[in-house]
C-alpha cells in the first residue's frame, strides 16, 4: 500500500515549506539538516524562522544562505565554537529581523498553540528589556487577583502578570529516528516535538529510518510517537541531522562546523564556503 | 602559594553556595558550576539531584527544557547559574548585545532562559569568570533579567551571589545591591574596586575565600572529574587532568 504522506525524498518534503512561511526549527536532538539543506538549495526565501527554543547551526545555516526574513529567538549560538557568524552579522546590519524571545515563553506560546487558545499567561520577564521590544508581550493584572490560587502573587492587589501570543507556525521541520509506512513518528526522548507538531499547521519530518511495523501499535513506542494525523510528509534521510549529532545513531561533526564558523568569519570566506558545499539555489547553480 | 587551579576555587566556592538545595540544573556552557554541583551532590547526606544540561542523560529530566522551565515555574528547582556579557550592579544582566537594540555596537546570542529563570529560581549563582569594568558594568545595555522586582510582583526567585575569579559577592535583596564577601588569593578590596565597574558595599575587614582542602581536591580530580566528562571532555582533561578510558588526551 502507497501512502502519500511518505514522499520519495527530501528535496520533495522541502518544496512543500513555501516561501514566507512561518517555520519552526527544533534545538535538540532531532535536527532537520539535509532537510535544511534541500530548502537552501530550492531557493526558499523570507521565511519567518521560530526556534525552538534556541538554535544553533541550522538557524545560522540558513541566514547565512539568504533564506530567513526574520528570527524568531531566545539565542543563536555555536556554543562551544563560539558566535554564530550570519547571524551576527544579519542582525547588527538588520539584513534580517529579530524577534527576541526567552526559551520558557517560546514553549509557553507552542502550548496556547497546541490547546487552541489565544494568550497564555508566564511568570517572571516584567522588568526585562524583552518587554520593551516585543509589542506582543503584554502585562495584565491577574483576573483572579491576589487570592487566584497557590500561585498567585503574595503581598500584592493587582498581581501582575505577563500574557504570551499562542504560536501556530506554518510548519514545523524536524528530524525523528523512525517513522512507520503510516507516517507515525517516533520521537524518543525528544517529548517537546509533540507540543511542536501539534501547534503546527503542518509537519514535515525526515527520519533516519521508515520501519514496517506500525509504530503505534507497539508498546516500547507508542507513547514517544506522533500519529500520522499531525503529520504532513515523512522524507527517509539516514544521517539526516548531520553534522549535528543524532543520539543512539552517530555523534556530531565538531570539526566540520568548526572549519564553517572559521570560513564565515567573512562575507567572502561564507560565499565560498556555501558554493563548495553546493549550498546555493539550485537555479543559480546551473 | 596556592597548590590548586583557580577553576578548583570556583569549583569550592560554588558547592559551598549550593549548600542545603535539592534540586540542582545546569545550563549549557558551564563546567565549573557543573562540577560544583556535583561536588555539592557529593558532599551531601541528604539526597540532590542534579541536571547538567548537555550531558547524554541529564538527570530528572526527560525532555530538553519543558521539563526543567515548568519544574522551575513551580520551585521545584532550587538552584541555577546564569552569566551575562554585561552585569551590572542592580544584579542586572545582558546576554543580548551592546549599543542600540539589537545591538549595534556587539551583539549576543540572545537571552536565553534568563528572563524567567530569575524570576523563579530561588538561588540564581551569577558567575563570570572575566572580572573586568568591562563584564561589571555600573549599567547594561540591555535588561535579560531584572536583579530586582517592585514588591507587586510575584517573585520567588533572583540572584544570590556573584562568582569572579576575583571574589565572591552576595547578593543583598533589601539594598538591591552586591556586597563583598571574600577575595580570592592574591586579590585585595582595591584590586576588586579598580576591575569592577559597579558600587558595592563591603564590610570592615574582606577575607580571603578559603581554598579547597586537600581532600577536596582529591575529590575533585578523582571523583567528580570522570562526572563532568560528559558533557565537558576537554574540560576534565586540560583542567581537571582526567580522560575517559578509550578517549584519546586532546
Amino acid at each position: 500500500m502507497t501512502n502519500s504522506k511518505i514522499l520519495p525524498d527530501v528535496e520533495t518534503l522541502a518544496a512543500r515549506i513555501p516561501d514566507g512561511a512561518k517555520l519552526a526549527i527544533f534545538k535538540d536532538n532531532g535536527v532537520a539538516m539535509e532537510a535544511t539543506r534541500a530548502l537552501i538549495r530550492r531557493g526558499a526565501r523570507d521565511l519567518h524562522v521560530i526556534t525552538v527554543p534556541t538554535s544553533a547551526f541550522q538557524a545560522e545555516l540558513l541566514i547565512a544562505a539568504g533564506c530567513v526574513g526574520t528570527i524568531e529567538t531566545s539565542g543563536v549560538t555555536m556554543w562551544e565554537l563560539g558566535q554564530a557568524p550570519a547571524f551576527v552579522r544579519a542582525v547588527k546590519t538588520g539584513a534580517v529581523r529579530i524577534l527576541d524571545s526567552t526559551c520558557p515563553a517560546i514553549y509557553a506560546q507552542f502550548q496556547a498553540g497546541e490547546k487552541g487558545i489565544p494568550f497564555i499567561p508566564i511568570r517572571g520577564l516584567i522588568g526585562s528589556g524583552l518587554l520593551d521590544v516585543r509589542d506582543d508581550y503584554k502585562i495584565i493584572d491577574n483576573p483572579f487577583g491576589a487570592d487566584g490560587g497557590p500561585d498567585a502573587g503574595p503581598d500584592s492587589e493587582t498581581d501582575p502578570i505577563v500574557v504570551l501570543p499562542a504560536i501556530r507556525p506554518d510548519v514545523a521541520l524536524f528530524h525523528a529516528p523512525k517513522a512507520d509506512r503510516e507516517g507515525n513518528v517516533y520521537i524518543g526522548r525528544q517529548l517537546e516535538l509533540k507540543t511542536i507538531a501539534h501547534a503546527a499547521l503542518a509537519s514535515c519530518v525526515t527520519v533516519e529510518e521508515i520501519v514496517e511495523d506500525n509504530l503505534m501499535e507497539d508498546e516500547a513506542t507508542g507513547g514517544a510517537t506522533i500519529p500520522a494525523m499531525y503529520i504532513t510528509g515523512v522524507a527517509s534521510a539516514p544521517e539526516g541531522a548531520l553534522p549535528l549529532p543524532m543520539p543512539g545513531y552517530y555523534a556530531g561533526d565538531t570539526d566540520y562546523l568548526q572549519r564553517y564558523c572559521l570560513a564565515a568569519r567573512s562575507e567572502n570566506g561564507l560565499a565560498d564556503w556555501l558554493a563548495n558545499e553546493g549550498l546555493v539555489p539550485r537555479a543559480a547553480a546551473e | 602559594m596556592s597548590d590548586y587551579r583557580t577553576e578548583e576555587l570556583l569549583i569550592e566556592v560554588i558547592a559551598r553556595l549550593l549548600e542545603g538545595v535539592e534540586n540542582i540544573a545546569v545550563g549549557v556552557l558551564s563546567p565549573i558550576p557543573g562540577s560544583a554541583a556535583i561536588l555539592a551532590q557529593d558532599r551531601s547526606i541528604e539526597p540532590v539531584r542534579v541536571s547538567v544540561i548537555g550531558a547524554k542523560l541529564p538527570g530528572y529530566r526527560t525532555d530538553g527544557g519543558i521539563d526543567l522551565f515548568d519544574q522551575a515555574a513551580q520551585g521545584r528547582l532550587g538552584a541555577f547559574f546564569l552569566s551575562g556579557g554585561q552585569i551590572d550592579g542592580a544584579g542586572n544582566i545582558n546576554l543580548l548585545g551592546v549599543g542600540d537594540y539589537p545591538g549595534t555596537e556587539a551583539r549576543w546570542s540572545g537571552s536565553f532562559g534568563s528572563a524567567f529563570l530569575y524570576y523563579v529560581v530561588p538561588r540564581v549563582i551569577l558567575f563570570r569568570e572575566e572580572h573586568t569594568p568591562r563584564t561589571l558594568v555600573d549599567e547594561v545595555d540591555f535588561i535579560s533579567a531584572a536583579g530586582s522586582s517592585p514588591p507587586n510582583v510575584h517573585r520567588p526567585g533572583g540572584p544570590y551571589a556573584l562568582v569572579t575569579n576575583r571574589c565572591l559577592f552576595m547578593f543583598d535583596k533589601t539594598r538591591g545591591r552586591f556586597r563583598l564577601e571574600s577575595v580570592h588569593a592574591g586579590e585585595t578590596l582595591q584590586s576588586v574596586r579598580d576591575n569592577t565597574g559597579f558600587d558595592f558595599d563591603c564590610p570592615d575587614t574582606v577575607p580571603e575565600t578559603p581554598g579547597p582542602e586537600a581532600k577536596t581536591l582529591k575529590q575533585i580530580r578523582h571523583d567528580i572529574a570522570p562526572k563532568i566528562a560528559d558533557p565537558y571532555p576537554r574540560f576534565a582533561a586540560e583542567v581537571l587532568g582526567y580522560t575517559a578510558p578509550g578517549q584519546a588526551a586532546e
